[in-house]
């Protein structure tokens, strides 16, 4: 067949093709067709496709082939849209995905408590022991900051200045991007072959550990543990997961195993990406209590209870939601 | 950009030196996706850099006079802006304003628009790629596969790729069809078609130059061999 006739044959399907997939790409509530008109979008994509391949095989001109090939690649997308581009349900991720993803792949989990938590152990007990080891982790004016803001006798532990209501805002909003960021980057961290990941548990776990450690040994415990326990429930185990999501990516690229390194990154991607999720969510809950909670002159025996409930809270949450039903 | 050299436009199975990238679908079709480089790529992070400057300006300027509540939106604004900003576009379009203006698209491997989870994935893990300053990892990385994929790109399974657009069609010149003498490979055929396709295209001396090359073909030298050869189109094109 000449050119010039199939192209006549064809147009109007061609150009109903365009009208559907013009009007797909629009947001929804802004599309005119009706959904019947939608039914014959396969069928018409399948021909179209046929067309290409005639318009290829006989050598058309360049032009026709490639407003087709244009066509078809869209066509393509359409039919092939994978997860509808919307958001996930949220609800059905918090109360199953999330905790078990966590716990497929629990061993990364306690190997980034362990690279977390040791450091900050033994830092702890060292500067507990020795006044000057802390000048070697922080600078003097940050111990000065510290030790001004877990002042037994200043009321609003945790803070520098100002007790009002509107300073608790503020340091929500500052909770929020400055630890889910610290977060995300502990997670990106380990594409670079589990090195960021590394380096931001150990030293967020070097400086927790020897605040800990100094504000102890100077008297200060009660303000500062009354003050870290209740939050940290969600703060320190998300930074763990978010740990373990970037250890995920680390093992991919270090020993990918079966799998070419850049398969293996994709398969172990996915779980990474809800492990820091599910963590970006209790980080939003951590500085929820931390700015409005933590920070309030409550008595300390409260708060510890409190802190105690959270965090049986938190592991049961992780060790026991969506535990039935699983499959 | 797209005129010259487009890869796509000579669709072919030969191993080239290109940025042509081929995906075949369940139909039997072999999709051409034409990856973009590091230097479209960082013009597009530019102006996305510059439009988050400007969405930073508005939302900190009436956030100033409302106190802690307004530097609680302005850090919490912020902090959105910075990761999830590539997100809400990638979904809504397939690209950000900066990549929709230098006609990017993203893409997963396969050729489908880029859903939620990848899409996390990617713009996550900019923080890997941007290291030790702007972008250097992702950068080498773009350089050291034949995808350009950033880091980001790898771990997601995502292509950034030119949108293609539909070609501006030009009807064949109205010559009067002339069978073409002899037997010719499909491949030839298409040369001539594209000859007269390209035809309002070319200045008057370029087609003449072109058409010498034929003249053996045509018998004729200038003009007249320029119209010589669109009656061979018009006949492959139309028939008699």
């Amino acid at each position: 067949m000449r050119q010039d006739r199939f192209e006549q044959q064809h147009l109007p399907l061609w150009e109903e093709l365009t009208l559907l997939l013009d009007d797909l790409e629009r947001p929804r509530r802004k599309r005119q067709l009706s959904a019947d008109r939608y039914a014959r979008l396969p069928w018409l994509y399948r021909q179209l496709c046929n067309h290409y391949a005639h318009a290829r095989g006989r050598h058309y001109s360049p032009d026709l082939e490639q407003q087709l090939h244009v066509l078809v690649l869209q066509g393509h997308r359409a039919l092939y849209r994978q997860g509808g581009g919307g958001w996930q349900p949220l609800i059905p991720f918090i109360t199953n995905g999330f905790p078990r993803a966590l716990r497929r792949n629990a061993r990364y989990f306690w190997l980034a408590a362990a690279l977390f938590l040791l450091p900050a152990l033994l830092i702890g007990v060292l500067c507990y022991s020795d006044p000057d080891l802390i000048y070697s982790v922080l600078d003097e004016q940050q111990v000065l900051d510290i030790e001004v803001m877990y002042d037994p006798f200043n009321g609003k532990p945790g803070r520098l200045e100002g007790r009002s209501s509107e300073t608790d805002f503020q340091m929500f909003g500052y909770y929020i991007a400055n630890n889910i960021g610290i977060g995300f980057r502990t997670f990106a961290g380990g594409i670079l072959a589990g090195v960021g990941t590394l380096l931001l548990l150990l030293f967020n776990g070097l400086v927790l550990g020897s605040v800990a450690g100094h504000l102890t040994r100077i008297g200060y415990q009660d303000t500062f543990w009354s003050f870290v326990s209740g939050h940290g429930a969600f703060e320190l185990t998300a930074i763990v997961i978010c740990g373990a999501a970037g250890l995920l990516l680390a093992h991919a690229i270090v020993a990918p195993g079966q799998w070419t390194r850049l398969e293996a990154l994709k398969r172990n991607a996915r779980d990474a990406l809800k492990l820091v999720m599910g963590a970006a969510l209790m980080l939003l809950l951590a500085a929820f209590i931390e700015a409005f909670w933590s920070s309030s002159g409550v008595a300390s025996e409260i708060k510890y209870l409190v802190a105690a409930l959270l965090w049986l809270l938190v592991a049961a949450y992780l060790a026991g939601a969506g535990q039935r039903g699983a499959g | 950009m797209k005129e010259a050299g487009s890869p796509s436009r000579f669709p072919s199975s030969d191993p080239q030196l290109d940025t042509a990238r081929h995906y075949e679908t369940p139909e039997g079709i072999a999709l051409v996706m034409r990856v973009a480089g590091p230097v479209v790529r960082a013009w597009a992070w530019a102006i996305d850099l510059a439009i988050r400057a400007g969405v930073y300006l508005l939302i900190s300027i009436p956030f100033a006079y409302l106190g802690g509540i307004g530097t609680a939106g302005t850090l919490i604004g912020f902090f959105l802006i910075e990761w999830f900003y590539p997100v809400v576009f990638e979904l809504r379009s397939g690209s950000t304003p900066g990549k929709q203006a230098m006609g990017l698209l993203v893409l997963h491997d396969n050729g489908t628009p880029v859903a939620l989870s990848p899409s996390l994935i990617r713009n996550l893990l900019r923080a890997a790629d941007f290291l030790p300053f702007l972008y250097g990892a992702g950068l080498v990385t773009m350089l050291l596969n034949r995808d350009f994929k950033r880091l980001g790109d790898m771990a997601a399974g995502t292509l950034v790729v030119y949108r293609d657009i539909p070609p501006e069609r030009h009807p064949l010149p109205s010559a009067a069809p002339v069978a073409l003498p002899g037997d010719f490979t499909g491949e030839e055929q298409q040369v001539l078609l594209a000859f007269g396709e390209r035809a309002a295209r070319l200045t008057r001396e370029r087609r003449a130059e072109l058409a010498g090359i034929l003249s053996e073909l045509s018998g004729r030298e200038g003009e007249a061999g320029v119209e010589k050869l669109y009656a061979y189109a018009s006949w492959l094109a139309r028939g008699r």
